[in-house]
């Protein structure tokens, strides 16, 4: 576990090294940009529309970090065969990967973080106040990170048993199913035979459900989430993601390294 | 006798390609091989030999299709072996957006130091690989030979009882190579157990006690330098310099390259040619000693193999 | 053991206990949600312009996202027999300014903006408004005055208007014949029978729409209910006047002679007598529950 760690903060560094966090800057610039405009197009309805594009931003960014940066995660270590001097360490397979899960998850925390703070200041600035029921922006927020830990964790099963682009394509893929998978079960059920039903039916409950965290329009709407559900969230995250992690740590413990 | 710190049992790997996976190359076949503890062990073979594979597998980077290894007398799947080894990658590479001190620092964490202990290790290591001034330079601004010594200092960073490196000469100046040579005679100094690879043949003949010749993923011979090669003088090359014709009967045998002549006659016969070259009135310009070297073994070797050698060559790719 | 090994077996255990776990966890999550989602059934974007702004150049993709859902909340709605269908209007709205030709849309929207609930969500003029964005869009496509013209008659009960609707869209390319009959007919005799039994087996016969077909097959079922009753109710009133009391039963019409057999429903459930002895339906029969709802439905506000 404490190896886990040692790789876990040299990919955070990495990460700040190679200045992921700029889009800190381009989400900056978004918000203030929506500030100033809300006030002059919008009236009556500024903190919905700010918590929503806010919230959407932070997502957004959040995804095309954690799809792109969690695939490249083990595949460019493969590549460039860092990898080869790093395992002559006595490191396992299943802590490195552990570690790398870990560091990205780190980073986007830190990230999210950050998005989250500004988003709360640019609340401040439209409403000129905060009231309790905001707090519920910072559960989005917290939702968003959970989606983000599961989406790294699936970048990373693929990664290591396909070609980056393919894991990419797997990975969004994935994410864009586990948006429609309560879609699934409302299918009309007439034009489906009923062994197609049921499977779909099944399916949906274990796919990963995306659309769980999505409360954006109870945030944007100043509603509160229940605790139960925070907690259910937590829950289902850290089982989705050993599931899938100690799937890819079973992958990678087998893989070849060229 | 001493222990042994590398044996290598049966070791195979095969490399599936084609449609499906469905043919195999075999880039490894059936190695058997011990290295003994403190000594230092060169492993020789021409390019795609299966040198790399070997260490490769030794380091569980790639696993074996068949047979097994032990380092120490453990088993080589123990992760805790390897606070034992050093290991040089072949063409090494390494995160490029640390420092060479970083990056020592990082992989000294996987062992068991203090803080302190590190940065000890971490400034003693880049001045014995001569990296000191460059210690606060971003790898990715390395030259090949620069990231090949801090390959070489990670390798030896955890003072290993077994350092193991892939061709750790390659891309270096002479006067690189000279430092790795003498950092190897040190090793051995310290009684260390080096395990190299290297298809420069006069760099396993300057340093190894034993070497061991590969040649398309089989091993074709072990022993001492000396032993494995009939290292007795062979003859005597007389070059001179001769101006004008001349009808001496040595001539016919030399080749002549402008106004100089290249000979080779047998020991016992060196001083009556001499006699005849000066009476010839030809200037000798240098007598030396013909060896059969380990590079002769090693080609005769290659040419009889030749077809395999290059199937061999494009698997291991 | 070696690593490999021990990491397999441990995925094994882990497969089937995280997957169940999942299992469970999302049906909790999802019964969580279920009690957040009647407040939280709402659009954020209404504005199907703002919308097809954001789309760039995918409105027509993006329409057809909004398409599907608005037969899944149509379906989800009327799968739980819940009437509310406010979110209808909105959801057409988007759909039909992202992709004007979406000829689907319109037609799907005027039958079930215009219905009284349940099956509808009771806005005829909102059908209206939609239709005539359709008719302008598709000028030359004459099922849409189809459309219109049955808006008219059935729900806003404006036959003159529904009859100039025909009338317009008899003119158009390909319009059959009919529907210039229907102009003449519904100016002059308003509603009747055979004007509402022709219409309903029109869209019955030419809609592709599941959803649609259903609907316009049992409005079909319960017109001929209709009818069926008001002739059984005329056969009763013979019985009164030869027997001098209204018969109780359907047997006794039969061994009167007024009816050959006892006369069943379009399911084949024969028809009774009420307490106020009228005809009506079986109780065993499932149009019942329809007509019912139908009937509470126009009764209330």
């Amino acid at each position: 576990m404490r190896r886990a760690g040692v790789v876990a903060l040299n990919t955070f560094r990495e990460a700040v090294r190679d200045r992921v966090l700029y889009n800190l800057v381009f989400f900056a610039l978004l918000m203030m940009a929506a500030a100033v405009a809300v006030g002059q197009i919008s009236i009556g309805i500024e903190q919905t529309v700010i918590v929503s594009l806010g919230l959407s931003a932070i997502s957004l960014i959040g995804l095309l970090i954690s799809v792109f940066i969690g695939v490249a995660l083990v595949s460019k270590e493969m590549d460039k065969r860092t990898l080869h001097a790093l395992l002559a360490n006595p490191v396992r397979r299943w802590e490195f990967l552990l570690g790398k899960f870990a560091g990205l998850v780190l980073t986007l925390a830190v990230n999210t973080a950050a998005m989250a703070l500004g988003l709360l200041l640019v609340m401040i600035y439209v409403k000129h106040s905060l009231e309790r029921s905001d707090a519920v922006v910072l559960v989005a927020v917290y939702f968003i990170l959970l989606k983000l830990a599961l989406i790294v964790a699936l970048a990373l099963l693929f990664s290591c048993f396909t070609t980056p682009l393919l894991a990419i394509l797997f990975t969004v893929g994935f994410y864009i199913v586990g948006l429609y998978v309560q879609e699934l079960r409302n299918l009309p059920v007439e034009v489906m035979s009923p062994a197609m039903t049921a499977f779909t039916k099944g399916l949906s409950y274990l796919l990963p459900n995306f659309e769980n965290f999505n409360v954006m329009a109870m945030a944007a709407h100043g509603r509160a989430v229940p605790g139960a559900l925070i907690l259910q969230n937590t829950v289902y995250t850290v089982v989705y993601c050993t599931i899938v992690l100690t799937a890819a740590a079973a992958v990678f413990s087998r893989r070849n390294l060229k | 006798m001493p222990g042994l710190a590398i044996e290598i049992e049966n070791l195979t790997k095969e490399y599936p390609f084609g449609f499906l996976h469905l043919k195999k190359k075999t880039s490894l076949e059936g190695l058997n091989m011990q290295v003994e503890t403190g000594e230092v062990f060169g492993f020789i073979g021409p390019n795609g030999a299966g040198k790399s594979t070997t260490i490769k597998l030794l380091m569980r980077l790639i696993f074996p299709t068949a047979g097994s290894a032990r380092i120490l007398g453990k088993p080589i799947s123990d992760v805790e072996m390897h606070r034992d080894i050093g290991y040089l990658p072949e063409q090494p590479y390494f995160y490029d957006y640390l420092t060479a001190a970083e990056l020592l620092d990082y992989f000294a964490r996987f062992h068991d130091l203090t803080a302190a202990d590190r940065k000890e290790r971490v400034e003693r290591m880049l001045k014995k690989v001569g990296l000191e001034t460059a210690r606060k330079i971003q790898l990715r601004k390395y030259s090949k030979g620069m990231l090949q010594r801090v390959g070489l200092a990670q390798a030896i960073l955890h003072d290993p009882k077994i350092v193991i490196l892939d061709e750790p000469m390659s891309g270096l100046d002479p006067v690189g190579r000279r430092e790795v040579r003498d950092i190897i005679l040190e090793l051995k100094r310290e009684g260390k157990t080096v395990m190299f690879s290297t298809h420069i043949l006069s760099d396993a003949e300057m340093l190894c006690d034993r070497v061991g010749v590969i040649v398309g993923g089989k091993l074709r011979g072990v022993g001492a330098p000396g032993t494995l090669v009939d290292m007795k003088t062979q003859g005597m090359e007389i070059l001179f310099e001769l101006r004008g014709t001349s009808n001496a009967p040595l001539l016919s045998k030399a080749t002549r390259t402008g106004d100089c002549y290249r000979l080779q006659v047998a020991e016992e016969e060196l001083y009556a040619a001499i006699d005849q070259l000066r009476a010839a009135g030809a200037r000798i310009l240098s007598v030396a000693q013909v060896k059969a070297t380990l590079e002769e073994f090693f080609t005769n070797l290659v040419e009889a193999d030749g077809t395999h050698t290059s199937a061999v060559e494009v698997s291991g790719k | 053991m070696n690593a490999e090994k021990t990491i397999a077996w441990v995925l094994l255990l882990v497969l089937p206990f995280g997957f169940a776990g999942i299992w469970r966890l999302q049906h909790g999550i999802d019964a969580q949600r279920e009690s957040l989602s009647q407040e939280r059934d709402d659009l954020l974007l209404r504005s199907g312009k703002l919308v097809k702004v954001m789309s760039l150049e995918y409105a027509p993709l993006l329409a057809d996202i909004y398409w599907t859902r608005v037969v899944q909340y149509y379906g989800n709605k009327h799968v739980r027999g819940q009437a509310n269908l406010e979110l209808l209007w909105p959801l057409l709205d988007i759909t039909t300014t992202l992709d004007p030709n979406l000829l689907i849309s319109y037609r799907f929207g005027a039958m079930f903006l215009s219905q009284a609930a349940p099956s509808g969500a009771g806005r005829p003029d909102l059908a209206v408004q939609l239709i005539r964005r359709g008719i302008q869009a598709n000028p030359s496509y004459w099922r849409l005055y189809e459309d219109l013209g049955f808006v008219y008659y059935f729900d806003l009960k404006d036959y003159q208007k529904a009859s100039d609707a025909f009338l317009e869209g008899s003119k158009k390319p390909n319009a059959q014949l009919w529907m210039k009959v229907m102009a003449a007919r519904v100016a002059a005799e308003g509603e009747s029978f055979a004007t509402s039994m022709f219409l309903w087996k029109d869209i019955y016969d030419s809609t592709p729409d599941p959803s649609v077909k259903k609907n316009a097959l049992q409005h079909l079922q319960l017109l001929k209910v209709k009818e069926d009753c008001k002739q059984l109710d005329a056969l009763a009133d013979e019985y009164a006047k030869r027997y001098g009391k209204r018969p109780a039963r359907m047997s006794e019409m039969v061994q009167a002679g007024l009816l050959r057999r006892i006369p069943g429903d379009p399911l084949g459930f024969a028809y009774i007598f009420g307490q106020d002895g009228k005809a009506e339906l079986n109780l065993d029969s499932p149009l019942l529950q329809q007509q019912l709802l139908l009937d509470r439905y126009k009764l209330g506000p």
